[in-house]
Order: structure tokens, then sequence, then C-alpha cells
């Protein structure tokens, strides 16, 4: 009982205090890659610090849904973390969603900081609802499609027993099917997490933003929560993309070594997808918001494909 | 546990004399309106509470069978409870109770200008009638019950008849229903004709013997008789046009528990009355299911008025509703009964909660109607702040229908899409594929639905209010307050705490198909297919809601109280914020008008009037931006147009002359010998 309470703390911890982390990472890799310097990587805990510290301006058209929207987020990331296996597959409260489960305390979130976007009753607050719920919405098929492709191939959608079933599978990643999936879902995780070249996490007051024009009324302690959750919900995605498609490494057991492995290789893993993350968002230029669409549905369409492979191929 | 028949016989007596009392004492009260409205929907909310207790005790295992020979032909009045029965009687119940509560005081608006004794008069009849609907078990009983319930829903509808768009839109579900009717009526006919029974408890040992193209034949007649009931798409024209116009607690139970009954109709075809059948029929109604859910939802979303936007919401969930069950009829007819008991209970469990949900937001719908005097949007605003709790009820609805955690509507439609995503044990490739597209079609619904519900929520209750009137809103009268905290109660019960509904379901499907689903439960966790998906809705609420308390108290004792400045809304340096600055209903629904652009077909009209003397200079700007209805221009208008032709050439024999008449006889008569003979 000890052992699993600890257990879920640690991971939890992990996404907690890894998030900022990762994000950090990102910025500091995107700034090498453009050739800047860079802000050090430990910035997004000053910046959660300071802003922990400030007063909060709030607006005063708003209601109770803005002043509860960032505790609810940081609550559902929290909750998520308590689900999704980051270090080990022994998640003792993985019974308690699956990845269905998982895609829905997301777009629980979602909706609620779409409504704290219309709650200032500011015009860039309603655009970035009105465009996060429409990318919300328009990604949610690719989801459910790789979601189907994968436990297609894993038999469950318990995500530690997908861990479980797919590290036993040697030839997994030359699988057509599978990295059809993966390459659908990475796409979709670019989208919830409004990244580039769907939404650009860099731009402040700009008529593109997304994410930053629903936050814009946010200050202080809010925006601090918002801004936590938002880099513990880039975590968790990556963390996703990471243990499920590439399995390896994930302790099978509790064994004090197996956690420390499962560790170092977790971050090798989340180095190399934020690479790629910082890699993309230098190399692309932000889709206009009416191109999103088709990205949208090109990932549809590979997830349909990982789909049709596992009954036409394999 | 067994329930004794005289028991269940006693409640249906009680719950048809609370009706009957209803309806007459409320006609006999009319002279005294606030006496007819307190009587009628008091003896209404009584029938409802008998109603549920009738349900439980038909759940728990309770028989009865109700003959009255004489009254009608052809075996007379035949009634009788099953455990199919019994659970849409809770729904009945569940959306029948609060909304006879919300009834006493919302219809106290209504005294001055309508009769209250016949409202209350047709509200009873109308409960009265559904309840025994769901009870009947011959072809005569329900027929004559169904196309009563149609014409009391009717006159409610009526009941603003003084406004040209309400006896449109009267017309058009008097149309439609009778349509449904005469399918109903043929299938029904061709049904007793091919197994020489009237009754219903004999059908299905009767119908297997059948041959294809016949059980083909009863089977598209009735099952478009119902789908007209349950408004799928394209029979669902009648629905966004009846369910605005009728008064809100009609609306409600119109919209979360009559189209339900065509639900029921559905289920009692595809899984008794004709046993197990091809797979055809199931992915029929998986596509018709799919097209129905993306499209209503999609028309939803372009809604402005707040009731018409409910009402497509109610196509949508007819779509998810049917997702399961037609998925059910595929799993049977490739002899999966687990998987077939298991998207039947999905199904099901979304018909429970859609009743829920749905009456809840039509009612605090209603609440705003009031308060505002409009139902158009654009016009509402900032009523979170005037109306706290009739918001907060909205917000639980909205949660609700947008099938996000912890609420009701997101445990079923986690269980429809266990029960979609299991579709890889059918071992047919086209059919694997077929369920892929209803996955996808499912998971687009729900995201748009969380996007039209983000829109029907934030511009109806957030932000600054548009007009005067959303302005000066108050909160509504306690009664429906009661009313609709009890829905939104259920709405939070049924999703943390599914265990009570799965076991009464679970004993439902068994009774019917002899097969129990796939599913594991216990007081916390829920199994699909074990160990194929877990849920444990309990513990999920529980940890957000402790989570929910923990990190402000964690981040109070770290860092003290959060030191708050209220201030404008930051609006580019401009001075003063007015509503005109807000983002209206249009502009958010906006993005997907664009993208589904080739669905909308949308009209976009902008014509500008310049001074004469200088372009810099504007007159008038008219801008119209509409949605096309296709299904109304491509089905409907055709269809009207001919029958129209064909009665102008009717006409024709119609000369008024007496002598041509005469002749007509003539020739009949004539033509009648001859073939005669």
């Amino acid at each position: 009982m000890l052992v699993e309470v600890i257990i879920e703390f640690v991971q939890t911890l992990a996404v907690a205090l890894g998030a900022p982390l990762l994000v950090g990472f990102v910025r500091k890799m995107k700034a090498r890659l453009q050739g800047r310097r860079g802000a050090p990587v430990v910035q997004p805990y000053r910046d959660l610090r300071k802003w922990l510290a400030k007063d909060v301006v709030l607006s005063e058209n708003t209601s109770w849904i803005f002043r509860f929207t960032p505790y609810l987020l940081v609550a559902t990331m929290l909750l998520s973390a308590l689900i999704v296996p980051v270090l080990t597959t022994h998640t003792p409260l993985g019974f308690m969603g699956n990845i269905i489960v998982l895609m829905y305390l997301f777009l629980l979130g979602t909706f609620f900081l779409a409504l704290a976007g219309l709650d200032a009753g500011s015009a860039f607050g309603g655009m970035g609802s009105s465009r996060a719920m429409a990318i919300a919405a328009l990604a949610e098929p690719t989801v459910m499609i790789a979601i189907f492709a994968i436990a297609l191939r894993a038999g469950t959608t318990r995500l530690d027993h997908i861990i479980v079933h797919y590290s036993a599978d040697g030839l997994l990643v030359l699988n057509p099917g599978h990295l059809l999936a993966f390459v659908a879902f990475f796409i979709v995780a670019l989208a919830e997490t409004g990244r580039l070249p769907v939404d650009n996490p860099a731009t402040h007051l700009e008529l593109t933003m997304i994410h930053e024009a629903m936050v814009l009324e946010y200050s202080g302690r809010y925006l601090a929560l918002i801004e936590w959750a938002a880099a513990m919900k880039l975590f968790l995605f990556l963390t996703l993309l990471a243990n499920l498609f590439f399995p390896w490494g994930v302790a099978p057991s509790l064994a004090p070594a197996a956690l420390v492995v499962a560790l170092v290789v977790l971050v090798a893993k989340l180095s190399v997808l934020a690479t790629g993350v910082a890699l993309l968002e230098t190399a692309l230029a932000k889709l206009r918001l009416f191109r999103v669409p088709e990205l949208l549905s090109g990932s549809f369409l590979m997830a349909l494909l990982a789909v049709v492979s596992f009954f036409f191929v394999a | 546990m067994m329930i004794n028949e005289t028991l269940v016989l006693k409640l249906l007596n009680l719950t048809l004399f609370c009706f009957g009392l209803g309806a007459l004492a409320s006609l006999a009260l009319a002279r005294r309106a606030p006496a007819a409205r307190w009587t009628g929907h008091m003896l209404a909310l009584l029938g409802a509470g008998s109603v549920g207790t009738l349900a439980v005790a038909g759940l728990a295992g309770g028989t009865a069978h109700w003959t009255l020979s004489g009254l009608l032909p052809f075996g007379g009045v035949v009634l009788g409870i099953d455990r199919l029965s019994a659970f849409f009687l809770l729904i009945i119940a569940v959306g029948g109770f609060p909304a006879s509560l919300y009834a006493l005081g919302y219809t106290r608006a209504y005294e001055s200008r309508h009769s209250l004794g016949a409202m209350a008069c047709t509200w009873n009849l109308f409960l009265a009638t559904m309840t025994l609907v769901v009870l009947a078990r011959n072809v005569l009983t329900f027929l004559v019950l169904w196309e009563a319930m149609s014409l009391v829903s009717y006159f409610l509808v009526l009941t603003e008849s003084d406004h040209a768009e309400t006896q449109h839109a009267g017309l058009v579900y008097l149309v439609m229903t009778h349509a449904g009717f005469a399918c109903l009526l043929m299938g029904f006919l061709l049904l007793a004709h091919a197994t020489g029974t009237m009754d219903f408890a004999h059908w299905r040992a009767a119908t297997a013997s059948l041959g294809a193209s016949t059980r083909h034949a009863i089977f598209i007649l009735l099952a478009l008789g119902f789908g007209a009931k349950a408004g799928v798409i394209p029979l669902h024209i009648w629905l966004p046009q009846a369910h605005p116009a009728a008064p809100s607690h009609v609306s409600a139970v119109m919209s979360g528990v009559m189209i339900k009954l065509g639900i029921y109709g559905l289920i009692r075809l595809g899984f008794d009355w004709l046993g197990i059948g091809p797979a055809v029929w199931g992915g029929a109604i998986l596509a018709v299911a799919a097209v129905s859910a993306v499209l209503g939802v999609l028309y939803a979303l372009m809604e402005q008025d707040l009731k018409r936007l409910l009402a497509y919401s109610s196509v949508e969930n007819v779509g998810i509703i049917l997702l399961g069950i037609g998925a059910g009829l595929l799993f049977q007819a490739y002899h999966l009964p687990g998987l077939a008991a298991l998207a039947l209970l999905a199904g099901l469990y979304h018909t429970l909660n859609h009743a829920a949900f749905k009456s809840l937001l039509f009612m605090t719908a209603g609440a705003v109607v009031q308060a505002t005097h409009t139902r158009h949007m654009e016009a509402m605003g900032g009523l979170i702040k005037r109306m706290p709790q009739t918001a907060l009820f909205f917000l639980v609805g909205s949660v609700a229908i947008a099938a996000l955690p912890p609420f009701n509507g997101f445990f079923s439609e986690w269980l429809t899409f266990q029960s979609l995503l299991l579709s890889w044990q059918i071992p047919a490739r086209d059919v694997n594929l077929i369920f892929a597209l209803a996955i996808a079609a499912l998971a687009l619904t729900s995201g748009l639905a969380a996007a039209c519900f983000v829109k029907a929520f934030g511009i109806t209750f957030l932000a600054l209010p548009r007009s005067d009137q959303a302005g000066q809103a108050c909160e509504v009268s306690w009664v429906m307050r009661a009313g609709m905290a009890l829905l939104a109660l259920a709405c939070l019960a049924l999703g943390i705490w599914p265990v009570g509904v799965l076991y009464a379901l679970q004993a439902t499907i068994f009774e019917m198909n002899g097969a129990y689903a796939n599913l594991y439960f216990d007081w916390k966790t829920v199994v699909a297919n074990p160990p194929f998906a877990t849920v444990a809705p309990l513990l999920m609420a529980c940890a957000l809601a402790a989570l929910l308390a923990a990190i402000p108290l964690a981040l109070r004792l770290r860092r003290g109280r959060t030191v708050r400045r209220y201030y404008e809304t930051w609006g580019c340096g401009r001075a003063l914020q007015t509503a005109r600055f807000e983002y209206t209903s249009t502009a958010f629904a906006n993005p997907f008008k664009r993208v589904f652009a080739f669905l909308y077909r949308p009209i976009k009209e902008l014509d500008i009037e310049f001074h004469p003397e200088s372009r810099f200079f504007v007159r008038t700007i008219a801008y119209r931006n509409e949605v096309r209805s296709v299904f109304e221009e491509a089905l409907y208008q055709p269809l009207i147009r001919s029958t129209q032709w064909i009665a102008e050439q009717a006409r024709r024999l119609q000369s008024g002359n007496v002598q041509s008449y005469l002749l007509y006889i003539l020739i009949a008569l004539v033509i009648l010998i001859l073939l005669a003979r």
C-alpha cells in the first residue's frame, strides 16, 4: 500500500516538476537552433515563482468561471498524471481510466478554458475560444482513430497494459501501421498543446494567437496555474508519445534500479521528442487558421491507414 | 426479488388515477387559472412520481398483464410490463417529474394569456399517453395510444398559437408525425398479417419463419415510422421547429422523453419482434446514426436561437444513441451476444442520460427565455450574474451533454466508444472499416458538441449583457429552480455512480436477449470486455474534487490569500468597454461555418451603398449570412411541390358540376361491375 502511494506520488511529482523544465528545454533548443543564446532552461520555474508572488488583476466582467478554471486545469492535469504510466507500468490508480478517459479529461480543461476566454468579454478571448474549440473538435476524430489503431494492436485500451503488450513486441517500430499511428498522434499532440504549425506559443498580442488569446486576461497566481497546466499537458502528451509508441525502458517492476533506468530513459526519450518539436518550430511557419483542418485531416487519414493496415496487412 | 403482481397493478391504477384526475380537475377549474395550474401540475407530479415507482417495481422484476376486452376491437386493450418497458417508464419519470415541478412555476406566466385548464389537462394526458405507449402489448392498443400521444403533444406545441411561427411548426409536426404513423400502420399490419397475430408477445417466435423480403419490408416501414418520431436525419425537420415553439416544460419532455419512444420502438423492432436480423439492418442504422449525430451537432452549432440549438442537439444525441443500437444489431448479426448487449446497454444508458440533461437544458433555457423575453442568443450575455443558479444548472447540463467527466454524458459515451472499439471481434473487414468510420463520427460529434455548448453557455451567460432585457433579467421562482436542481443532481449521480442503472440494464437486456453484456462492475470500477477498458467514475470524481480543494488550500497556506484587483477588460487602450466588443455567437461559430461550408452552403450577401460623391462615405450596409437547410431544399421542397402538382391535377376533376359527378359515379359503377364479374 505504502509503496503504491509512493509510486503515484513520485510519478505525479515527475510530471508536476518536470513540466516547466521540458518547456524550458524546448525553448532553449529553439533558441540554439535559431542562433540565439536563449534564456536558461530553468527560466519557466522563475516565471512561475514570479507570477505566484504577484497580485491578480481581474476583469470586472468576469464571473466565478474565470477564477475556477485555473484550478480545474491544474486538477485535471494532476489527475491525468495519476493515470499515465510515466516511469512504471505498475500505476496503482491506472484502473481509474483508460486512454479515452484521459483524452476527455484534457477536453474538460479545454472546455473550461474556452469558457474563461469568453468570460472577460474581450474580442481577443472570444476569438481564442472559438479557434481553440474548432481545433479541439477537428482533432478529436484523429485522436480516437489513433487510439483505435493502438487498441487493435495491443488488444486493450488501458495505458499500462498497452505498454506491457507493446514492449514484448521486438519488431514494433518496423510496423508501418504503428508508425502511421505515431505520426497521426504526434500531429494531434502539436495541435492540442498549442505548438507550431497550429498555434504559436511565442506570440503575444497577435491576431493569429489561439491559446495566448484565451489566457490574455489572466495574471498573477492564475496565470501561473494556467501556464503550469499547459506545461504539464505538453509533458503528458510527449510522455504518452514516448511510452506508448516506444515502450522500452518503462519499469516493469517497482525495483529501485528499474525505476532509475526508467527515469534516465524517459529523460532521453523526452529530450529527443522535445528536440523534434523545437526543430519543427524552427523549420515551419504557422499555418493559416483555415489550413489547419487540412493538416488535421491529413493526420486523420494517417490514423485511418494505421487501422486499415491492421485489418488488411497484418 | 419477486414483486407482487397486484402491487404493480395498483401502481398502474394509481398512475392513471393521478393523470386522469389531473386532466379532469384542471378542466373543471379552468376558470380559476392559479387553481388549475396548481391542481393540474401537482397531480401530474404525483402521477410522474408514481410512474417512477412503477418503473422501479418493473426493473426489480415485477410483471403484470392487464386486458380490457371490449374497449377496442381485435383483442381489446392489452397492457403489460417487462423490464424494457419499465426502463422507459423510468425515463418518462426522470423527464416528467422535474418538468411537472418546473411547470408549476413556469406556467404562471401563461395565466393571463392562455387557458391554464387546457394546458394542465393536456400536460397530464401527454404524460399518461406516453406511459401507456410503452405498456401497450398489441397492435391496436399501441397505435391508438401512439396517435393520442402525437395529437396531445401537437396541442401542447400549439399553446402559443397566436404566433405564425408556432402555427407553421405545428403543421410541420402534424404532417411528419402522421407520415410516420402511416409507415407504422403499414408495417404493423404487414407484420400482423404475416404472423397471423396482433399480439406483440407472439411475434418473436412467428417472425423467424418469414421470408427475407417480408422481413425487410417490415423492418424498413417500422424503422421509418419510429425514426420519424426519434428525429433521425433526414426525418428530423419537425424537431427544430416544434420543440422551440412549445412551452419549455413541454419542450423538455418532448426532447428528453417523447422522441425516446421512437428509440423504444426501434429496440423492440430490432431485438424483440424480428429476432436476429441480417447485418445490413445494423449497418443501415449505424450509417443513419452517424449522419444524424454529425449533422445534428453541426446544425446546432450554427443556431442563434437557444431552444433551436437544443433541438438540433437532440437530433445529435439520438444519433449517438442509435450508434449503440446499430452496433448492437451488427454484433447480433455476427453472433456476438455479449458485445451486442454491451452496445445496446450503452445506447440505453445514453437514452436515460439524454433524458436527464436535455430536459435540464430545455428547462434552464426556458428560465432564460422567461427572464429575457427572447430566444435569440445574440441578445443575451452576462446572465451568470443575474441568474447564478440557473447558470450553474445550465453549466451542469452543458458539461454533461458535451460528454465531459464526471457527468453522465461522459459515462454513456465512454461505453459507446468501448463497444465500437470492440468491433474488431467481428470477422468481416468491410464491417470493421464501417465501425472505424463510426468511431470517427462519434469522436467528431463529441468534439463539436463541446464547441457547441461552449458557445451556448458562454454567449448566453458570460461577459456583458448584450441587451437591456438581459441586463435586467431576474432569477426565476424557487419551484422552477427545484425542478432544475433535481435534474442537475441526476446528471451528476448518473455520471459518478452508474452501478444501479448498470444492474437494471443488465437484467433488462438479459430478459430480452438472453445474454449479459461483457461488462464487469463493482461499486467503484467498470470494466468493459475485461480487461479491455476500465473506468472508475466515482474515484475520478472524488480525486478531482480533492485536487480542486487541495490546490487553492495549498496555495493559500504557502502564499497567503489571493490579492485581487478589479479593472476593465484590456482592450488595446480603448476607453470604455461595451457589449458590442464581445465576440458574438455568429462569430464564434464562423470557423466551423468555413470548414464545413460544403455542408452548410452558406448564403453570404454584402450590399454597400456609397455616398454618390465619395466612396469613403457609406450610406447603408446590408449584410446577410445564413446557413441553408440542405434537407428542406433538396428533399422536402420537391416533395411538397410534387404533392401540390398532383393535387392541382386532381382538382380538375372537381368542376363543381353535378352532372359530371354523376358521370364519375356511373363510370365507377361500370368499372366495379366489370371487375366484380
